[in-house]
């Protein structure tokens, strides 16, 4: 596989995994704003997902739906974080902050890069994932100086995540080689500055776990993944090639 | 033979499916026309990345080519990348006639729109009000409550 393609399906199941686990959100959220702005970011990260998909397809022949619907779990590129179940109201606050930081920093490097389409769609996104930063930072400071029970949930759900974000960070030959690409291994510290300056005005505790899983970038997913693939994929595949 | 410019009025009157006063003129949707050989070229841009109307509005500007007997397609263009500074003054007078709030200042280059601009209520008119939610009733719009006449209302919010 091309090293551009690696790269782009990267960041388009990044995207499209995480929009499925949003969109889990509507019609269960703690109140009807939070439903209608879930779905919002939701649909978001899916916009984007098609964008980075359709370009990605462009570079070996596939559409954006074989893609999404028609790869197996092992081909599938994106980070541990997005797959996880949705667990409580905080868990899903707790991942927006982590992954939209991410997602802010890259797209912004990203739009100077020499590749015009990734940079397109790098500049378009990183207006959206601006306000899903916001929304997940005023979520985090509201429970986490919140109630104590609030407050406990958040600092677990911090806790929890906190082991799948170095794999965000993580820099190999594809990004090294690749030179329209972003090294992400560069954005980690200024990440940290900002999430953890969320975590402390939130009065939570900074995580402490120094373990850190791996494996999303060359397939290898948690067991929560086929579930989340069963979903996304079971339309499209008992009825292949049906249109609406 | 259609001018370029009958051709962009013609398109540029197509309407936005989910706020239907504006056109895509108004809106800044509408980029442009280009010739590649014999073939005209509509250039369309998303408000958002995953902005639903897009398929409808291509359609639209589809249909309104073979009505003025022009041969040519859509293209979608992401960059230079949407923003509501695009979006005409009349637009703005019919969103607000509309009931919807107009983008209020320029769109923030850096982060999310922190500027506590006032949006006034399009309904009574008062800058007395209130953001309940970031997020409306569709991806380009925030949810507000007027603390005057206490009509909540939408606003297109600044990007």
């Amino acid at each position: 596989m091309n090293d551009l393609l690696e790269y782009t399906l990267r960041l388009g199941d990044d995207a499209l995994i995480a929009a499925q686990r949003t969109g889990e959100w509507i019609a269960a959220a703690p109140q009807l704003e939070e439903d209608v702005a879930l779905g919002n970011v939701a649909l978001d990260q899916l916009g984007q997902a098609r964008s980075l998909l359709q370009y990605a397809g462009s570079l070996d022949g596939r559409t954006e739906d074989e893609l999404a619907y028609f790869r197996d779990e092992r081909e599938f590129r994106n980070l541990q974080l997005c797959e996880l179940p949705t667990g409580d109201f905080a868990h899903a606050m707790a991942r927006l902050l982590y992954f939209a930081t991410y997602q802010h920093l890259l797209y912004d490097e990203l739009r100077s890069s020499a590749d015009e389409t990734l940079a397109g769609v790098a500049g378009k996104a990183v207006k959206e994932v601006a306000y899903h930063v916001d929304h997940a930072t005023q979520w985090v400071l509201r429970l986490g100086d919140g109630t104590d029970e609030s407050h406990r949930r958040m600092q677990a759900a911090l806790e929890a995540l906190w082991p799948y974000t170095a794999e965000m960070f993580a820099s190999d030959d594809v990004v090294r080689r690749l030179s329209v690409a972003v090294d992400p291994s560069t954005l980690e510290e200024e990440w940290t500055r900002r999430v953890t300056a969320v975590i402390d005005e939130s009065t939570c505790e900074r995580p402490t776990s120094s373990y850190q899983h791996s494996g999303g970038r060359s397939g290898r997913h948690t067991e929560h993944m086929g579930f989340l693939l069963a979903e996304l994929q079971h339309v499209a595949r008992s009825h292949p090639g049906a249109t609406w | 033979m259609v001018t370029d410019a009958a051709i962009l009025e013609a398109v540029g009157e197509v309407a936005d499916p989910e706020v239907p006063v504006l056109t895509i003129a108004d809106l800044g949707v509408l980029r442009g026309v280009r010739h590649d050989g014999d073939e005209v070229v509509v250039t369309i841009t998303p408000t958002y990345s995953g902005c639903p109307a897009m398929d409808l509005i291509r359609h639209e500007v589809e249909l309104t080519l073979q009505a003025l007997q022009v041969g040519g397609r859509v293209e979608t263009v992401l960059s230079p990348a949407w923003t509501t500074d695009w979006m005409s003054d009349a637009g703005k007078a019919k969103l607000t006639e509309y009931g919807i709030a107009p983008p209020t200042g320029r769109h923030a280059v850096d982060g999310p729109v922190m500027l506590a601009l006032t949006v006034r209520c399009p309904l009574c008119g008062s800058p007395d009000t209130t953001e309940l939610s970031r997020f409306g009733s569709t991806s380009c719009k925030s949810l507000w409550r007027c603390n005057s006449c206490r009509e909540p209302f939408d606003h297109f919010k600044a990007i």
